[in-house]
């Protein structure tokens, strides 16, 4: 309304937001393009024509199947979780005013992995995977949470360092797990371990769950930005800090703990999305975190396309190729921006 | 002639405050008109942060009442009380990069709804309140590559940004050069001329007795004196207080007070 009133001039503030919602477009753009690659690419190539026609619920032959039953729900869970893991980072980083922080560094993803783990060793269904993988996420959060808020303080440092402790126990019940399985059972161990979307049965929850995750948590953005520059100010401001931050940490782990049950650990996602968003919008959160969900879809997305084609027919573990992409793409731009 | 029948901006009824198991002050009362500036002096981890924190509402007393505006805190709407009164934090911290107007903007979160955003009147407020801090042109830097006397008129703009009837300063001369430390002070006692109220620590007894309409000293030991400026300021207190000797010079009708 106010922009195509000539007398109101193009003020700093509005400029920049003007460009975020450019960023925001092209990032809605490019996830309708991640998902026309990654339903269309494969062994069985799928025109355009085809995928119309799949998506659109016409009857079909076999391109119609791969896409619905194949393509598509794993397309969508790389979407997802990218987008969970992205939002979650983008979270973990304001609650804990730690530009290192990321979704896994409360020990989430240590307590998934010890459950995930401990589940396959068991021998047991891929049902029970995902169970063992939710259930060690949140209790490796309680226990986090529990320790660390213990005495009723919140220090960041307090638990950032409980989390980091809690993650490394993890990690060694996951290295003694390993050398403890029998060969036939560790590969599926490491693919886990990497993060793998090959075995996605059901896409849905964390579609639904990143959709609600961004509707719980855009009211409170503007809370978050002040958050982001001191508890006190913050509070001097009538931000309700303690609830702000339960409710932070509440969604962060969950968010994160269904997305490492449904793709499992996929690095790097969560800690550099949030990052190469704020490179390029900065870091008012009312657009950062939507900004870093889509990206974080497009690129699991994109990822797993290529996690699954480039080589074929070998499949990739995802989590490689997240990092082979992310950590020079990151790297660039940190080195190319102005500071 | 018409009394002023509205209640003193800033209260504080036997007003007891610890910190751990260190007393900060014990049965305070005073009260603070508009009009006022108060200047909170004592010696280092007598308490006075923790004084003002629990003067904003922060923090809760040991016992005793803070009274905003004739109410205690918890009888005001829930984010009411962040358009009645502002501070100025010691520090502040930034882990993320954010430019210099969004930063000032913070100080309109108070008056937006959880869904509004900045309105070009709130830029224009927050634009005039980096002018009078004399950060004009500064709007679009990053807040990293300020200095730190930058930085700290950058938050003391956020916070006339707010535009609250109480100003609670700590250290606001903080990383300050002369030449600013006197400009922001003059600005805060324009501010007050107009019917703000204005409590602040300050470490430089000299400006506190040029500035401050009342003075509150902490001993350090939960006692405190607390009256007009001329009354409270004296070598003798002074001495006390801050437990290093002190001599009153006289320059003309002000006397300066100078460490032996």
């Amino acid at each position: 309304m106010a922009s195509t009133q000539p007398a109101i001039p193009l003020t700093p503030h509005r400029r920049s937001h003007r460009r975020a919602r450019l960023v925001l477009a092209g990032l809605v753009l490019a996830a309708l393009a991640a998902f026309t690659w990654s339903l269309s690419a494969g062994a069985l190539p799928v025109s355009g024509a085809d995928l119309l026609n799949a998506i659109t619920g016409g009857a079909g032959g076999m391109e119609t199947d791969i896409v619905r039953t194949l393509r598509l729900p794993r397309a969508t869970a790389a979407f997802a979780c990218g987008g969970l893991l992205a939002l979650a980072g983008a979270l973990m980083q304001v609650l804990l005013r730690n530009p290192l922080a990321d979704p896994y560094v409360l020990g989430i993803s240590g307590g998934a992995a010890v459950g995930a783990l401990g589940a396959i060793l068991a021998g047991a269904a891929s049902g029970w995977i995902d169970a063992g993988a939710f259930v060690g996420a949140l209790g490796a959060t309680l226990l986090v949470f529990g320790l660390a808020h213990g005495d009723g303080s919140w220090t960041q440092t307090r638990l950032l360092l409980t989390g980091v402790i809690v993650a490394a126990g993890c990690g060694a019940a996951v290295a003694l797990m390993l050398s403890l399985a029998p060969e036939g059972r560790v590969k599926g161990m490491l693919f886990w371990l990497m993060g793998d979307a090959s075995s996605v049965s059901q896409p849905w929850p964390a579609l639904v769950l990143l959709l609600m995750g961004l509707v719980i948590a855009l009211p409170f953005a503007r809370e978050l930005n002040l958050l982001a520059r001191g508890e006190i100010t913050a509070r001097a401001l009538g931000v309700r800090v303690g609830r702000l931050r339960a409710l932070v940490y509440g969604l962060g782990a969950l968010l994160t703990a269904v997305a490492v049950t449904t793709v499992g650990s996929v690095g790097f996602v969560g800690l550099i999305v949030p990052h190469l968003v704020r490179l390029a919008i900065g870091n008012d959160q009312r657009l950062l975190l939507p900004a870093a969900t889509l990206a974080g879809g497009v690129l699991l997305c994109a990822a797993d396309t290529a996690a699954r084609t480039v080589v074929a027919p070998i499949q990739l573990p995802v989590g490689v190729l997240t990092a082979l992409i992310g950590v020079p793409v990151f790297l660039f731009l940190l080195a190319r921006h102005p500071r | 002639m018409k009394m002023d029948v509205r209640p003193p901006i800033l209260g504080a009824d036997r007003l007891s405050v610890e910190i751990g198991r260190h007393s900060v002050c014990r049965e305070l009362d005073f009260t603070l008109q508009p009009g006022d500036t108060l200047v909170i002096l004592g010696r280092n981890g007598a308490g006075k942060s923790t004084l003002l924190h629990t003067l904003a509402g922060l923090r809760e007393p040991l016992s005793g009442a803070v009274l905003l505006s004739g109410q205690p805190y918890s009888a005001w709407p829930r984010g009411h009380e962040a358009c009645l009164r502002g501070l100025l934090a010691q520090s502040q911290p930034d882990f993320f990069s954010a430019t210099v107007l969004e930063t000032a903007l913070v100080g309109r979160h108070p008056y937006l709804g959880r869904w509004d955003w900045e309105s070009p009147a709130d830029e224009a407020i927050a634009l005039e309140a980096l002018a009078q801090m004399g950060l004009e042109g500064f709007a679009e830097r990053q807040v990293p590559t300020l200095s730190g006397g930058e930085r700290q008129r950058l938050a003391i703009a956020a916070l006339l940004v707010q535009q609250p009837r109480l100003y609670l300063l700590d250290e606001p001369l903080s990383h300050l050069d002369l030449h600013h430390e006197i400009a922001v002070l003059e600005h805060f006692r324009g501010l007050a001329a107009s019917g703000s109220g204005v409590a602040m620590v300050l470490h430089d007894i000299n400006l506190a007795a040029r500035y401050a309409s009342h003075v509150l000293l902490l001993d350090g030991e939960g006692g405190h004196v607390f009256g007009p400026a001329r009354t409270v300021l004296t070598v003798e207190r002074l001495s006390a207080a801050f437990g290093h000797p002190l001599r009153a010079v006289m320059d003309g009708e002000t006397s300066l007070f100078v460490p032996v």
